[in-house]
């Protein structure tokens, strides 16, 4: 069902390296656990609302206060690297 | 005098508030039982009875006697952020991980008079029905080192049970308390979706994810779920909180007249082991021997569960865990040329473990165009069947009550290769984690030597009634798990 396509296709999407040996279980697993979950499938489920909130739980916007944030030295200090004002990165056009 | 690691978290709050122990004692009593430990149940173990300042936060504070918890020392779940401290969710992505910030629920235990003894282990990020899918390697469960202790708050569950901690805190997404406490023969408590913040709790499935206590009895549960709750947290959306908590009370009940129990004759078919099956109706019938009355019940979308749920929660996590990218914190993969994108993708690569790989890349197919009706759409469509399948029970019966998991303890390694059968343990859990109602996980007896848990849920909100319930069938069960707490080794049971 899940082909070795489809797993590269939704790795990239997930921003995900997988090795050349991971590949095939990855689709083998996928396949079994997707077979297993298509009893849903059965259903008839027209008009049904989605979920999306279990209960209903009052929201709405905050009140528009100031506020004070993570100071920036505490916001850096746990990045692999980072620079006197930011997270470095390596450039995204490499 | 006492053995100190015999008081409960009642019982010690007590004997703190009276002097006749003190908190560094009792801090001590455990820090050494639990570093003896040999079933891998912590990650991490506090130095001091407070918590050292933490780059921008200070010290905690020594809590008062006069506090609800005086001091007693609890184990918290790896996953939740505590300032400076050790914070991984179990992931090799994260480890060494030191938060900025500490979870609303930790910090209102602590403002009840909490300390903190140590992190706990779990499945990374949450994943798993085991604790066998832990960067720091699998928890044993103190009743049969060679068994897996449940997950995935697996080693929460394991050190209440070996007396390692006088409780724990854990987090359930779809059995993640319930389930390990039933195999370790403790108490566990999934409160209502939204009664306890989840800010600074790692997030699995934001929608399903809520944080319980794991304890050695009902009374306990009720003690810790009313300092975890706490008016609506304004740093979670979602949560709704409970405004009146201070007023909850500790559970007295004694009978249970006039109280109907609900069977979903749908949770028990096949895959109930007979001895679960046994110890279940055997405790149906102390429920209506304290006049309880027992009828059947259906939930006719409850079979679908599973699968609406292994796309829900893998579909939010592959959103969730799309922050662990190596740039803000955790660990960062080293990389060749490839620039930005590679640093994303070998990060995650050689930071996660298999099964949340197995999860993000289902979450993400759920997700992706042209499946996303398919899967995600309709499994949420179903969870609204299952939500008004428990409006519609709950019209007809105050509680339902089930087996927590349909086995007992099963051996290490034995469902590691097989995801499908690692999830099925989490059948009976499931439905109730979709509808976002409370559950609760009592020992009710041994199965095979092993401990079997009784589930009983209630509408949303009706803790209260949940643990009433619970404790009246505790003292007529009459559980005994200290062949789990003096079992073999740990070293220093003898202090105290």
């Amino acid at each position: 069902m899940i082909d070795r396509d489809t797993v590269l296709h939704v790795a990239t999407l997930a921003r995900l390296d997988l090795h050349d040996d991971e590949i095939e279980p990855m689709a083998q697993e996928l396949s079994a656990v997707l077979g297993h979950l298509e009893t849903i499938a059965e259903l008839d489920l027209d008009g049904v609302v989605p979920t999306s909130h279990v209960l209903t739980a009052p929201t709405g916007p905050r009140a528009d206060v100031p506020h004070t944030s993570l100071a920036r030295e505490v916001a850096l200090d746990q990045a692999p690297d980072a620079s006197d004002d930011g997270f470095r990165v390596p450039s995204p056009q490499a | 005098m006492t053995n100190l690691i015999d008081l409960t978290v009642v019982d010690a709050a007590a004997a703190l508030r009276r002097g006749d122990i003190t908190q560094a004692e009792l801090f001590q009593a455990y820090r050494d039982r639990a570093a003896a430990d040999d079933t891998n149940s912590f990650t991490w173990l506090a130095d001091e009875l407070t918590l050292p300042a933490a780059l921008g936060n200070e010290a905690t504070p020594r809590p008062g006697t006069d506090t609800p918890l005086a001091g007693v020392p609890l184990a918290i779940k790896d996953l939740f952020c505590i300032a400076g401290v050790p914070t991984a969710s179990a992931s090799n992505l994260l480890r060494g991980y030191l938060p900025p910030y500490t979870a609303t629920a930790v910090r209102l235990l602590q403002d009840a008079g909490a300390t903190v003894l140590g992190k706990t282990n779990q499945d990374e990020f949450a994943m798993g029905s085991s604790n066998e899918n832990s960067a720091f390697g699998p928890v044993l469960n103190p009743w049969d080192r060679t068994r897996v202790p449940g997950g995935s708050s697996g080693g929460s569950a394991a050190a209440v049970a070996a007396g390692l901690a006088p409780a724990s805190i854990g987090t359930d997404t779809g059995g993640s308390v319930r389930q390990p406490a039933a195999l370790c023969g403790v108490v566990g408590l999934k409160p209502t979706y939204g009664s306890v913040s989840r800010f600074g709790m790692i997030a699995f499935a934001s929608s399903l994810d809520q944080a319980g206590p794991i304890t050695r009895n009902v009374t306990d549960a009720a003690l810790l779920f009313r300092a975890m709750t706490g008016p609506r947290d304004p740093a979670d959306a979602t949560s709704i909180g409970w405004d009146s908590a201070g007023e909850l009370d500790l559970p007295t009940t004694e009978r249970l007249d006039g109280l109907k129990i609900g069977v979903p004759i749908d949770l028990l078919g096949e895959g109930i082991e007979p001895g679960v099956r046994a110890s279940f109706d055997a405790t149906l019938k102390l429920a209506e021997s304290l006049g309880a009355e027992i009828v059947e019940v259906q939930l006719p979308h409850a079979r679908h569960a599973l699968s609406a749920y292994y796309l829900l929660a893998p579909a939010e996590a592959s959103s969730n865990l799309a922050r662990f990218d190596g740039v803000r914190y955790g660990n960062r993969a080293e990389i060749g040329d490839g620039g930005l994108v590679e640093l994303y993708t070998k990060t995650r690569h050689d930071g996660f473990g298999p099964e949340v790989k197995r999860r993000i890349m289902l979450g993400t197919y759920a997700l992706s165009s042209g499946f996303y009706d398919a899967y995600y759409r309709r499994a949420q469509q179903v969870r609204t069947k299952i939500v008004e399948d428990f409006r519609a029970a709950y019209e007809q019966v105050d509680l339902i009550a089930t087996p927590t998991s349909p086995t007992v303890a099963w051996g290490l390694g034995e469902r590691t290769d097989d995801p499908l059968a690692m999830y099925q343990a989490d059948v009976t859990t499931l439905p109730f984690s979709l509808a976002g109602v409370p559950a609760i996980s009592i020992p009710s007896g041994l199965s095979e030597g092993l401990p079997v848990g009784f589930q009983l849920a209630g509408p949303a909100f009706s803790e209260p009634q949940i643990l009433e319930t619970a404790y009246a069938l505790e003292q007529q069960i009459g559980f005994d798990g200290a062949a789990a707490f003096d079992g073999p080794a740990p070293a220093g049971k003898e202090q105290g």
